[in-house]
This record gives structure tokens, sequence and C-alpha cells, in this order.
């Protein structure tokens, strides 16, 4: 009973006012309404977080974080959004699952990604610990552009699940993992489409140039962070020297506090270099939905090909039934040689059932063919989407990334100009 | 007294110690001595012996008394001894490899034949000038020469930057000995300066012209207590020394941590250039962001070099100065000692009347020369350090702000170029 969108993957339980049929229905329906997405109504943001402690499903007392999802109704006309919001609490894991179902329902879309589940490409001071008050923030602002991301996707913004999501008190549970197991397989494919094989290709080449990326931003921040610091020592050390000098003591005095203020900067310094980190991993994750949409592709250029191949079989067997002649070698027809032919009803019979299922075949093949189609035109549309949105942010992102290295550059020109002032009235 | 115990060639006292030192010469005529310094003009200057001061020579009593004012940068203006060390040279011969400094010296004063020197010299021959100077100035601060041993196959004697950094520290000592008033004026610096080839046989011969060289007693003697003002010193330059120490300590440090941050920033460039190349509209801007890289990466290359080369070698020397000083303290107070022993040795004979022997006068004599070489030479000392720290430090922040502004031209530089394309489909679209 495996229907095509996977709606029995996800149940929906607890307060909620739709019917699975319903539901059928909505997935079956949210389909490309271009224009019009959902941010243009509803103000979305991830406002708060806080630490709960509770039993979980084993019984386990354990401490989590949530996060306060508020919306705002925004007046069409007026462009006011209205000023108390609806407001719900939830957890990361909810998140989880709730992209998986855009996962699964939507598999032509290059999906948001979430941020990520554990701290990595960490450097020493920043904590890997998921309590970490830092990371529980950075992470808050990871769940609002997510859910601000599929708000403003053509597609994803239609969705009912979504909405609800956002507004309406429901535990989603995600039963049937076999769909998303199907998502990360990987098919050999006789006829793959190019683009797609290039796209795969792209999305590992900037896996693996992001990644590489963070680590060196890791280990360069650790450095830099010791550079600034070191310099903190010069502070004290003059500051002790000025008290024994007369004419000198001051100058020696404001420099070294110069210099304090020079080894504290780093922390800030940063603390926004953070966030083009962030910047960099959103598109790391985006790279795996990308590829998942490719490896989609195949599977539904898989099916074809399979669905293909057995109506060949299925002619090539009818042939040889009526000619008699064996072309391929099979024990039937080896059995039939030593043991004697069958009787003509026996083919008769045989032969109907094949027709049959021939054209059966060629009905598959064709519905195959033109989910290929239209999935691949989707895809592609999907596709082309976030290409322009990915050169888009990740200009910006650079430009921001080099607006914070100027400012460091000023800073610093500016705290050595300070101690260099210092220096000559010494 | 018939002469000055402190030392000088010719047998004339020379005018510019007498002004310099007048404690020397006129111990019982203090206010003698201060209007001596104060008022320039109607010197009533008188040897012990009666013969009047020869003021005469080129550098008169006025301009000297410029350059005493110590309050003052010396400029150019009043200097008449002009050295510098330049133009290294590797010579190559069977026995050895050594390099050669030219020291060139341009000067208005009698003491030198000729107005210009150009002579050549190596470090050796710098070494010995100094060993001679200690020898017969023993009561002033004589400036350090730079490190004599290398560590073979640790530091490359040969390479551009040592040789650099020793000509630097060269060119600094003679410029230290040519600002002194009494040490410009030795005769060994005079033949250092001016003789074509530097015969160290020569510089012996020399010692012996002299007249006995009154050595100084190194041992033996123990003082019992330092004068207030120079037990100052030794606590000043104890921790001066801790202080340098600390500094020397935090800027090797920080070089070293600049020298890793520049290691993992190199990592930047190749990715940059590596993303460049899988992408279309974004190609441009990830390689203008390697580029930048790059650059930032020569500017903080250049600043650790430039703090390498010429912070360093600088703090350095001034510990070994500070060292010295500490040793020339060391040597007053053993004169003091000497001093002081054979004056209770004397104050214990009953014969009060005995007028003080000859040797014991002499040893008060030793003292107080060298307590006020001393206290002039710490001044200037004092004086000189604090130039020499302004220009250290002020160099050290220099050599950080250029780094900075190369970094910042080049960030500033990529922006227009990521700004353009913005713009650009913002218009197409």
């Amino acid at each position: 009973m495996m229907a095509d969108t996977g709606s029995e993957d996800v149940a929906v339980i607890g307060n909620t006012d739709q019917t699975p049929s319903e539901l059928q229905n909505n997935i079956k329906n949210t389909m490309v309404e271009k224009g019009g997405t959902l941010l243009k109504g509803l103000e979305i943001s991830v406002a708060e977080a806080e630490k709960r402690t509770g039993k979980n499903a084993v019984s386990i007392q354990e401490t989590y974080t949530v996060y306060l999802i508020e919306t705002r109704a925004v007046d069409n006309v007026s462009e006011v959004a209205n000023p108390t919001p609806d407001s719900l609490w939830r957890r990361y894991s909810e998140f989880e699952i709730f992209r998986n179902y855009l996962l699964v329902t939507y598999p032509f879309v290059v999906v948001p990604p979430l941020p990520e589940k554990r701290a990595e490409f960490v450097w020493h001071k920043l904590s890997a610990d998921n309590m970490d008050p830092d990371f529980v923030e950075r992470r808050r602002v990871g769940l609002e552009n997510f859910l601000l991301r599929v708000a403003s996707h053509p597609v994803l913004s239609n969705d009912k699940i979504f909405y609800s999501f956002l507004t309406q008190f429901f535990v989603l549970c995600l039963l049937f993992y076999s769909r998303l197991k199907a998502l990360n397989a990987t098919f050999r494919v006789k006829n793959p489409d190019k683009r797609f094989a290039e796209m795969k290709h792209y999305g590992d080449e900037l896996q693996s140039v992001i990644s590489q990326l963070l680590r060196v931003r890791a280990r360069v921040a650790d450095r830099l962070y010791g550079v600034y610091k070191v310099h903190g020592n010069y502070g004290r050390v003059f500051s002790e020297w000025s008290a024994i000098e007369k004419e000198m003591g001051d100058g020696l005095q404001s420099a070294g506090h110069h210099m304090d203020a020079y080894a504290a900067s780093i922390d800030d310094i940063l603390e926004e270099e953070e966030h083009y980190a962030d910047q960099l991993k959103e598109y790391l994750f985006y790279t795996e939905a990308l590829r998942a949409v490719c490896r989609k592709h195949e599977l539904c250029q898989f099916e074809l090909e399979m669905a293909a191949q057995d109506l060949i079989s299925k002619k090539q067997q009818r042939e040889e039934l009526a000619t008699g002649t064996v072309r391929t070698f099979s024990l039937k027809g080896m059995t039939s040689k030593l043991f004697g032919q069958e009787t003509p009803e026996q083919r008769e019979t045989k032969l109907k059932t094949l027709e049959t299922q021939i054209e059966e075949g060629e009905e598959m093949v064709k519905e195959r063919t033109a989910e290929c189609d239209e999935f691949v035109k989707n895809a592609w549309e999907d596709i082309e989407r976030f290409r322009e949105q990915k050169d888009r942010d990740l200009k910006e992102a650079l430009i921001s990334y080099a607006i914070m290295q100027i400012s460091m550059c000023k800073k610093g020109i500016q705290v050595w100009n300070n101690a260099k002032e210092c220096f000559s009235k010494m | 007294m018939a002469s000055c115990p402190c030392h000088w060639t010719s047998g004339k006292i020379n005018p510019h110690h007498l002004h310099n030192y007048p404690l020397c010469h006129t111990m019982i005529d203090l206010p003698h001595a201060i209007l001596l310094q104060g008022e320039r003009s109607s010197l009533d200057l008188s040897l012990p012996n009666g013969n009047a001061v020869d003021t005469s020579s080129p550098a008169s009593s006025s301009s000297l008394l410029n350059r005493l004012q110590l309050d003052d940068d010396l400029d150019g203006e009043t200097r008449d001894l002009f050295v510098t060390v330049d133009d290294p040279k590797k010579h190559v011969s069977t026995m050895e490899t050594y390099i050669t400094y030219r020291v060139s010296t341009k000067t208005t004063r009698t003491e030198f034949d000729l107005p210009e020197y150009s002579v050549r010299r190596r470090y050796q021959d710098f070494d010995w000038l100094r060993s001679k100077l200690e020898d017969s100035q023993p009561t002033h601060l004589i400036p350090p020469l730079p490190e004599k041993f290398v560590m073979k196959g640790v530091v490359d004697r040969f390479s551009e930057e040592f040789v650099e950094t020793r000509r630097k520290a060269l060119d600094k000592f003679l410029k230290r000995v040519a600002d002194h008033p009494v040490l410009s004026f030795n005769e060994h610096f005079n033949v250092f300066l001016s003789a074509k080839d530097l015969n160290k046989r020569q510089g012996l011969a020399l010692l012996s012209k002299m007249g006995e060289s009154v050595k100084y007693v190194t041992g033996g003697y123990k003082l019992r207590a330092r004068p207030i003002e120079f037990a100052a010193m030794g606590e000043y330059l104890d921790i001066f020394t801790q202080k340098l120490g600390t500094i020397d300590r935090i800027a090797q440090r920080i070089i070293k941590e600049q020298s890793e941050y520049l290691v993992e920033l190199r990592e930047y460039s190749p990715v940059y250039s590596s993303w460049a190349s899988s992408e279309e509209e974004l190609q441009e801007p990830l390689d203008g962001v390697a580029a930048c890289m790059a650059n930032c990466c020569s500017g903080l290359e250049e600043l650790t070099e430039e703090m390498s080369e010429d912070f360093l070698p600088v703090l350095r020397e001034y510990i070994l100065y500070v060292e010295s000083m500490k040793n020339v303290l060391k040597k007053r107070d053993q004169v003091q000692a000497e001093y002081e022993t054979k004056l209770e040795a004397v104050a214990f004979r009953e014969d009060r009347k005995t007028p003080v022997p000859t040797d014991v006068e002499k040893c008060q004599d030793r003292v107080e020369c060298f307590n006020a070489d001393l206290k002039a030479d710490w001044d200037r000392w004092q004086n000189n350090k604090r130039q020499d720290f302004r220009q250290l430090l002020t160099g050290m922040a220099d050599k950080n702000i250029q780094y900075y502004e190369k970094c910042l031209a080049a960030w500033e530089s990529l922006i227009p170029l990521l700004q353009d394309k913005q713009e650009a489909r913002a218009d197409t679209n």
C-alpha cells in the first residue's frame, strides 16, 4: 500500500484538525504555486531559547533546549504586523523530523538545511558543548534562518504542515523511514542526465572546499588568538617598568593600557568571524540536500530503466514463443527441448499472459517516463533557483567578511597609533 | 697634585675632560665647579697647579657646554665628529673567510690629521678597540658590542640578515663612542678610525708611551656600603635588566606565535583558489579573496622579519649595556673599598700628625674621579636610553601599523570588485 507520495511515513498525532485523508490531499495539492510565498503574510522568528528537563521516550531524565517560534500575521494592506504574536516551543529534534518530512515529500527540492547538530570545526575557545550558551544562541539564529528559507521558497512555503509546524501544537513523528533511507541510496544508472551528474560533482567539490576552509579557519582563529593575547603581557611589563622610570614612566604606562586593549579586542573579532563560519556551514549542509536531489533523479531514472528493461525482456519472450526460436538461453527453453514442447493450448495461455504484461509494462514505462520528465523539470527549476540564491548569498557573505577584515585592520591601526603616541611622549 | 689620575695622553689636561668632570681637579673648589657648569661666560679656569686651561681648542667651552646640556637631543650642529659603519664585504683567504666593514669618519677636530677617513675594519678590530677603551677608561661606561660568538650551524655568519644586524650594532657602537665627550678623544679610538692598517702592536706601543697605566685593583677589598646614589643605580639596573629580559621573551613569543599564525594563514589562498575554479559567478570574487590572503601573508612575513632583525638585537644590546654598567659599578665599589681600607689602616696609626700618605690621597682622588665620571656617564646613559627606547618602541608601533595598512589596502581593493558584480546583476534583473 505504498503510495508514491509517502504520506504514510508521517503521522500526526495530538491536537490537529487534519485527518489522514486530508493530509494526503494536501500533499498532492502542494504543488508549485509560483509567487506569493508564506513570508509575505507572516512574520516568523525564533525569539528565545530555554532549558527544560523532562522524561524522554524511555523514561530517562534529560536536559534539553527548546526554542520559541513566534509568528505574527501581517496585514496585507497596511503591511503592519499584528503586535501580539502567536508562539510555541519546539526542540531541535522536532525540526529534524519536520525537515525529513520535507525531504520525503518534495524530493525535487533542494531543502534548506538545519544548523549543525553538534559543534564542529571548533577552535579551542569555543565550547563543543551543546548546552553552551554561545552554541545555543547560534543555533537559535540557525533555526530561524531555516524557517525563513522554507517560508520564502516558492514550493515549500505552501505546505500546510509547515504552517501547522509554526502555529499549532502537535507532535510530529516520523514512522517508516523507508523512503528516507531510499534517498540516501545510490543507483547505477545507464543514461544519467548529464546536468545532474555535473551538479552532483559540483556538490561534492563544494562540500570538500568548504570543509577545508572551515578547518583552516579554526586553526587560524586559534593562532590569531594567541598572537593578540601575548601582547597583553606587554601591558603588564610596561606598567612594572614605568614604576622605576621618571620621564619615561607616563608614556610607558599609557602604552601598556593600549596593549591591554589590543589583547582584549580579539574576542569580539573572532565572535564576528563565527558568523561568517555559520554562513559557510549553511552551504556546506546545503550540498547534502543538493546531492539528495541528484540521487532522487538517479532513483527515478533507475526505476524507468528497470521498467524499460523489463518490457524489452517480456517482448523478447513473446517473440520467442511466437516464432518458436530460442534466442537467448533459458532453462525453460532447455527443458522444452529436452522434454518436448508445450501443447498449443499451453502456448496460447502463455502468450495471452505475456501480452497483458507487455501492455501493463508499456503503461509503466510511459508513467515512469512521465514521472522522470516531471521530476527533471521541477528539480532543475529548483536547482537553478538554488544556484542563484547560492551566488547571491555567498557573495554577500564574502563582502561582509571583507568588511569585517577591514574593521579589524582599522582597529589594529588605531591601537598601534595610540601606543605610538604614548611612546613618542616617553 | 702633579697630574690627574684620570690619565690623558699627551701630558696636557684635556679641557673637555675638565669641563665635563670638574670635580676631578677642583675638589676643594666645589662652588667653583658648580659655577663652571652654570655659566658660559668669563670662566675662570685654572688647573690646581696654576696653569691656565687651554681653551683655544676648536671645540670651545661653550659648544662643549652645549653638548653637556643633557636635556637636548644631540643635533648635528654641535657635533664635530661623524662616524659611519657600512658596506660589508666578504673576504676569502686561504686561512679564513671574514667580513670587513667600511668605517667612514668626518671631523674638524685637531686631534685628527685629516678631515676625512675611510678604512676597513673587521669585528676583531672592534673587539680590540673595546677592550682598549675598557682598559684605558675604566671609570667610564663603554658601549657594548654585538655578540662575538655565534653558534656555527645555527646562525649563518655570512647571511645578509646577520651581517646587516651586526653592521647596525657596530655602527651604533662607534656612534656612541663618538658622542661620548671623553671616550671620543681616546687615542685608541683615533687610531681605529684613521690608521690604514690597524696594527695591534701599534696599539701596544701607544699604551707604553702613555706612561704607567694605572691598574685598578679588581679584588681583595670589601666595600662596607655603597653610597645611596650608587645603590639606587644598582637597584635600578637590577630591575631594568629584569624588565628587559621579560620584554625580550615577550617579543620572541610574539614572533613565534605570528610565525605559526602565518603558517595556518597560508592555507587559505589555495583553498579559495580551488573553490574559485569550480564556480562561475563567484570565480572572480573568490580569486580576489585568495589574492587578498596572499597579500596579508606577505605583510605578516615582513613584520615578523623586521621584528627579528631590528627589534630583538637592539633589546639584547641594552641587556649587554646594563651588564657593562653593573660591572663599572662594581669596579667603582672596589676603588672605594681600597680607599676606605687604606684610610682605616692609616687611621689606626697613633701619629695623627703625619700627613695623609700620598697613596691614600691617590686613592681618594681615584674614588672621586670615578664617582664623577660615573655620575656623568650615568646621566648621559639614561638620556640616551630614553631616546633609544623611544625610537625602538615607536619603530615597533610603526611596523605593526604598516602591516595593518597593507592588509587594509588589500581588503579595501576587494570590496569594489565584489560590489560591482552585485550591482551589475541588480541592473540586469
